[in-house]
């Protein structure tokens, strides 16, 4: 069988989604934000709510998120993104509302506006990037940053003496009696997209049916400030970050019957 | 026994040359341009042994600009 009769409409199997703008993204080679942009626009698609989706864009290397999948999108202050979308949800009870923030953006600055917003149960989805790192600011230390790693601001290695623990964010709020599903994901292997996605159609699903708030962490690369290339931060993060932030659901609330 | 029949278009213009799809690939049908860049400068990703291709997404899935179209054929009659 030749290329051209291999390359034609009816065997497509896969392709770019058509809510990603065709614009080139500002995004590192390799950075794990596409990836995860890329399966939300699928997945609004897919799920047919496009139209009633409004995303929240935070400070940190996604503050273009706006620009790059087509619906509704609210710029938000450092970290206010679950304010801001508690806001866009109670004003709009019928719109799909999430957050995409930064372990920067909701797990340092916005710590507060994170934990009152699951703590209140707002029916929101928050999607946290967490690369252990401020990315867009040049790879400083962030909460996240875990004991020993190299960062701009902690050339010798993070010290627990010096700089305290690394911070895991998504057990403090599965703790809460207001989140309904909080997980943790990955997007460095076909299969971990594919469990991103479905874990992040899980949570679309819950803010729509008004079950609480759900988080989906990714745990994700910064191959610039981590300095390696794209596939051997994978395999950093395999190997560094999956100990400390092990994947796997942290809470599943099943919907009263 | 059926066979599958894949192919690849990868948009040359939006590749970064992040790489992360050659290293998915289970039969290693991918490669980065060793000379040639695009207009931004990147080594692009390209088919380089087509014919290994079995559509089985896996490139595509990872590509974080979405610049991978996935074919496939399955001929029962093989
Ligand atoms: C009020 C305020 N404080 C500090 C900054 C500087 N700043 C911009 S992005 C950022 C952190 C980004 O890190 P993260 O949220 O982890 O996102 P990433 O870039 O890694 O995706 C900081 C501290 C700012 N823009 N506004
Ligand atoms: S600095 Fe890090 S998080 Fe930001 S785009 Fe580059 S790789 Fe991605
Ligand atoms: S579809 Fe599968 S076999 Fe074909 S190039 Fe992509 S990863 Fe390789
Ligand atoms: S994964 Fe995408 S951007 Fe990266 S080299 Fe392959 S086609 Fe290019």
């Amino acid at each position: 069988m030749t290329r051209e009769e291999i390359i034609r409409p009816e065997n497509k199997v896969y392709g770019r989604p058509e809510l990603l703008m065709p614009v080139h993204t500002h995004y590192c080679p390799g950075c794990s934000h596409g990836v995860v942009h890329k399966i939300i626009a699928e997945l609004l698609q897919e799920m047919n709510v496009a139209d009633k989706a409004v995303g929240v864009a935070p400070v940190g290397c996604a503050v273009f998120a706006y620009n790059y999948i087509d619906i509704d999108w609210i710029e938000a202050a450092h970290g206010r993104a679950p304010a801001v979308a508690t806001a866009a949800s109670r004003l709009n009870p019928d719109a799909l509302v999430f957050t995409y923030q930064g372990d920067g953006d909701l797990s340092a600055i916005g710590t507060a506006e994170t934990i009152h917003a699951a703590n209140r149960g707002e029916n929101i989805v928050i999607i946290f990037i967490n690369n252990a790192i401020y990315g867009m600011t040049g790879g400083q230390m962030a909460p996240t940053t875990l004991l020993g790693m190299k960062t701009a601001t902690t050339p010798y290695g993070r010290r627990a003496d010096l700089n305290g623990y690394p911070l895991a964010i998504s057990p403090i709020l599965a703790s809460l009696d207001g989140t309904c599903y909080v997980t943790r994901q990955a997007v460095h292997t076909p299969a971990a997209v594919r469990k991103a996605k479905a874990a992040i159609k899980k949570a679309f699903q819950n803010a729509m049916a008004k079950r609480g708030t759900s988080v989906v962490e990714i745990v994700a690369t910064c191959n610039s400030g981590w300095k390696l290339t794209p596939a051997q931060s994978n395999d950093w993060m395999v190997e560094n970050m999956f100990p400390k932030y092990p994947l796997g659901d942290l809470k599943n609330v099943e919907p009263q019957q | 026994m059926a066979k599958v029949f894949g192919a690849v278009t990868i948009d040359a213009d939006m590749c970064k040359g992040c790489n992360l799809c050659v290293v998915a690939c289970p039969t290693d049908v991918l490669a980065l341009q060793p000379q040639e860049v695009n207009d931004r400068g990147y080594h692009y990703a390209f088919p380089e042994k087509p014919d290994a291709c079995i559509g089985c997404a896996a490139c595509a899935t990872v590509c974080p600009d979405a610049c991978i179209e996935v074919y496939r054929v399955v001929d029962k009659n093989i």
